[in-house]
């Protein structure tokens, strides 16, 4: 099963297009892209859309709507006067939880949000009416955090990926957000419309020019200038193309069309298709940080002073430890940390000895696939193959940490607590990560490991 | 008909944190409390306004962001549900509120006769934004008074907290105009919270004090400073510090409304009376009140 992102859409928010395009030519158009992007969702197997709004802020990390029939009436908080929409939209709640689920294995705070009367925002209510009319993909929803920096969007959108490829959906991602978003600040009538200012208007030709030639990503690397210089200071900046070029895998040489770009209130309304297929020019750089696992700041609630010798305390389970800090000691806040004291890896000339690996979380120290046994001992289901990703997952941290990779594990001894029960699914997972590198391999069967897990691997790699 | 007046002024935050720990009938999550600190703040001053004859609550919310001019709800019966989009957890509120739409367009035509950029809200489907609901709760939960609803006009994103304070001034001296000639005894809120630098975390429960504090030492200073002003009476001191205390306090004070409520109130001089501070998720919240005063006849 390979999910992908066949299609990814950067649409306006403003209701104009939805409750008055007759008033306005430019308005008309805008519709008139809209209703062009929904035929090519229509036209294509996309069985899924995914909608990232500005107009969604969150501050306790991400939300994911997770209703699976959100309904209510909305009316826009400046255009009120234009009339209410009536929604009622179809959630794929499986993908929100599993999204949510991946968010916090990759380190973010992250939530689902499933009340009755939950206020939908305008600009997610205003795409999905437009480009899913009778709800005939399911959709899902995600907000943008207003302290949320590229690492912290583009791991939300790797966490994403997972999720896609887990489920092998096929995929339309849409950013809703203007382009330039100075409106006017009077009331204007329908014909007076236009772009605020000509310097408004030619950031966004240039952004368009970018887009039309599939340069996604310099558009990603060119958004904090773009939102110092036409942006009115609203707390989710330009936010939605970090998202959206990490969900493209960073790249440069899609296929964009732009389908619309008019004036709504003033603002950079811009309809733009871009498909997956490369346009021939070949990719380009991608200079930023690629992170895979967000380790920033989100311990602000825990104030004290800790000391870093002595053993953290858990609810559960053996204390935990620092990593032990020494000469050509590798660590890394990505990585669980240890049960005791001793580093993460140690450099040894151009190898590299990592002390055995579990597949606990390095954000909360919960383990994928579930404990194999409760706080009293009694045993419990697990899956020892998402056991197993997560241990993968680890040692890649830690290589990656070191300067090293995957591709570069030379020798691997394998734990298992219950080699009967877990062997194949162990194997299978190896075979699908570290048996395509090829190290050699030994696996042994164990009484027990110090946490309730069922599997630990000890690497030897190349740096 | 007499001369309508301001009964008083107050700084009332609104994190839906407050109505969530009480437990009112028309909230749907349930806590064990939380916050005392601040609600107990409230209770404060709801006993210091108990014998306070007043017609209308007038309210300006930071959470009806508006950036095209100042909007002014104009149904006279709100009846939905209210649910805030960042903590839904919290606050899930049924209300059903009267506005005082005689007050609120005689306002609006004051502030469009000063070449203010204003506007009515007429759509009935429109929901009231939760902050509105959560001072005016705090301060009234009988909800036995009209409102009248401002929204935050969100000038700052597009000039300066300069050009923001300007606006903001001639709105409050349109208000009190429109109040004293509608001859109704008016309450003045601002809905806003000092500092507010929010955690990125939540405890679990919401109400776990433990882990409550303020966000840093720095954020504790304006804090302090911005209440010793008020308490020493230095309006104005505040109104000149409002672009310092805006950027380096992040103080939620940018959406406008104390300074329209200081202004309102003729940049009082009279010492505020101090009724509660807390932190909630780590942003600063002070629950202030300019006593009854003839702010217009100083």
């Amino acid at each position: 099963m390979s999910g992908e992102i066949i299609k990814s859409l950067i649409v306006p928010a403003h209701p104009h297009p939805v409750l008055c395009p007759e008033k306005n030519e430019g308005w008309q158009r805008v519709r008139d892209a809209y209703d062009e992007a929904r035929r090519q969702i229509e036209e294509s197997d996309a069985d899924l859309i995914i909608v990232y709004s500005t107009l969604w802020p969150s501050v306790i990390g991400h939300q994911i709507l997770a209703d699976p029939n959100p309904k209510w009436v909305m009316v826009d908080a400046d255009f009120h006067d234009l009339g209410s929409i009536h929604y009622s939209l179809r959630i794929d709640t499986e993908f929100a939880h599993a999204w949510n689920e991946a968010n916090i294995a990759r380190g973010l705070q992250s939530r689902t949000v499933a009340y009755d009367g939950f206020p939908v925002d305008v600009g997610s209510v205003v795409a999905l009416e437009l480009l899913n009319p009778n709800n005939r993909i399911p959709a899902v929803i995600c907000s943008t955090n207003v302290y949320s920096n590229r690492a912290e969007t583009t791991v939300l959108a790797k966490a994403c990926l997972d999720v896609i490829k887990a489920q092998g959906k096929k995929v339309v991602a849409v950013s809703v957000m203007s382009l330039s978003n100075r409106m006017f600040t009077e009331a204007i009538e329908p014909h007076e419309d236009r772009i605020h200012s000509l310097k408004d208007d030619e950031w966004n030709q240039k952004i368009l020019e970018f887009l039309s030639e599939g340069r996604l990503e310099d558009i990603g690397q060119l958004s904090r200038t773009i939102h110092d210089q036409i942006r009115v200071k609203k707390v989710v900046t330009f936010k939605p193309m970090w998202w959206l070029s990490a969900m493209n895998d960073n790249r440069n040489d899609l296929t964009g069309n732009v389908l619309a770009y008019e004036a709504i209130h003033g603002a950079g309304a811009a309809v733009v298709v871009l498909d997956p297929e490369s346009n021939g020019t070949g990719d380009k750089e991608y200079d930023e940080d690629d992170v895979d696992f967000y380790g920033g700041d989100r311990d602000v609630l825990d104030s004290e002073v800790e000391d870093s010798t002595a053993p953290l305390h858990t609810d559960s389970g053996p204390a935990l430890y620092e990593p032990v800090e020494g000469k050509n000691t590798v660590n890394t806040n990505k990585a669980p940390k240890p049960v005791g004291a001793y580093p993460h890896a140690r450099r040894e000339g151009d190898l590299l000895y990592l002390s055995g690996v579990g597949p606990r979380q390095p954000s909360d120290n919960s383990i994928p696939g579930g404990p194999i046994k409760d706080s009293d001992g009694n045993p419990l289901d697990y899956d020892i193959k998402a056991q197993t990703k997560a241990v993968v997952d680890n040692i890649a941290r830690i290589l990656e940490e070191a300067g090293s990779s995957l591709d570069k594990v030379i020798d691997v001894t394998s734990f298992l607590i219950d080699m009967d029960r877990d062997f194949a699914g162990y194997n299978e997972v190896w075979s699908q990560t570290l048996g395509k590198v090829g190290p050699t391999r030994t696996t042994l069967a164990i009484r027990a490991l110090p946490t309730p897990i069922a599997v630990e691997m000890k690497v030897i790699a190349k740096i | 008909m007499a001369k309508g007046s301001i009964v008083a002024g107050c700084l009332a935050p609104h994190p839906p944190h407050l109505v969530y720990a009480e437990n009112p009938d028309q909230n749907e999550p349930v806590s064990e409390g939380g916050w005392e600190q601040l609600r107990w703040g409230y209770e404060r001053l709801r006993e210091s306004l108990k014998d306070v004859d007043y017609d209308v609550i007038v309210i300006l919310s930071p959470h009806w962001q508006t950036y095209v001019g100042t909007h002014f709800i104009g149904v006279e019966k709100c009846i939905s549900k209210s649910v805030d989009p960042v903590f839904p957890n919290l606050f899930r509120f049924n209300y059903d509120l009267t506005i005082d739409v005689e007050l609120a367009r005689a306002i609006h035509d004051q502030a469009k006769s000063e070449g203010m950029s204003v506007k009515m809200m007429e759509n009935p489907d429109f929901r009231v934004d939760y902050g509105t609901i959560v001072s005016c709760h705090m301060v009234r939960p009988e909800w036995d008074k009209p409102i009248v609803s401002i929204s935050s006009n969100r000038s700052l994103s597009y000039y300066s907290v300069e050009v923001m304070q300007e606006m903001m001034k001639e709105l409050g001296r349109s208000t009190v105009k429109a109040i004293e000639e509608s001859g109704k005894k008016c309450l003045l809120l601002a809905s806003n919270s000092l500092s507010h630098r929010h955690f990125v975390t939540e405890t679990n429960p919401p109400e776990d004090m433990s882990k409550e504090h303020i966000t840093s030492h720095a954020m504790h200073l304006w804090d302090m400073r911005m209440i010793e002003l008020m308490r020493q009476g230095k309006s104005q001191q505040i109104i000149d510090e409002m672009p310092e205390f805006c950027e380096h306090a992040i103080a939620e004070a940018d959406g406008g409304a104390l300074t329209w409520l200081l202004s309102a109130m003729n940049v009082p001089t009279h010492p505020a009376t101090l009724h509660g501070y807390g932190t909630i998720i780590g942003t600063g919240n002070a629950i202030m009140e300019w006593p009854c005063h003839e702010w217009g006849d100083e």
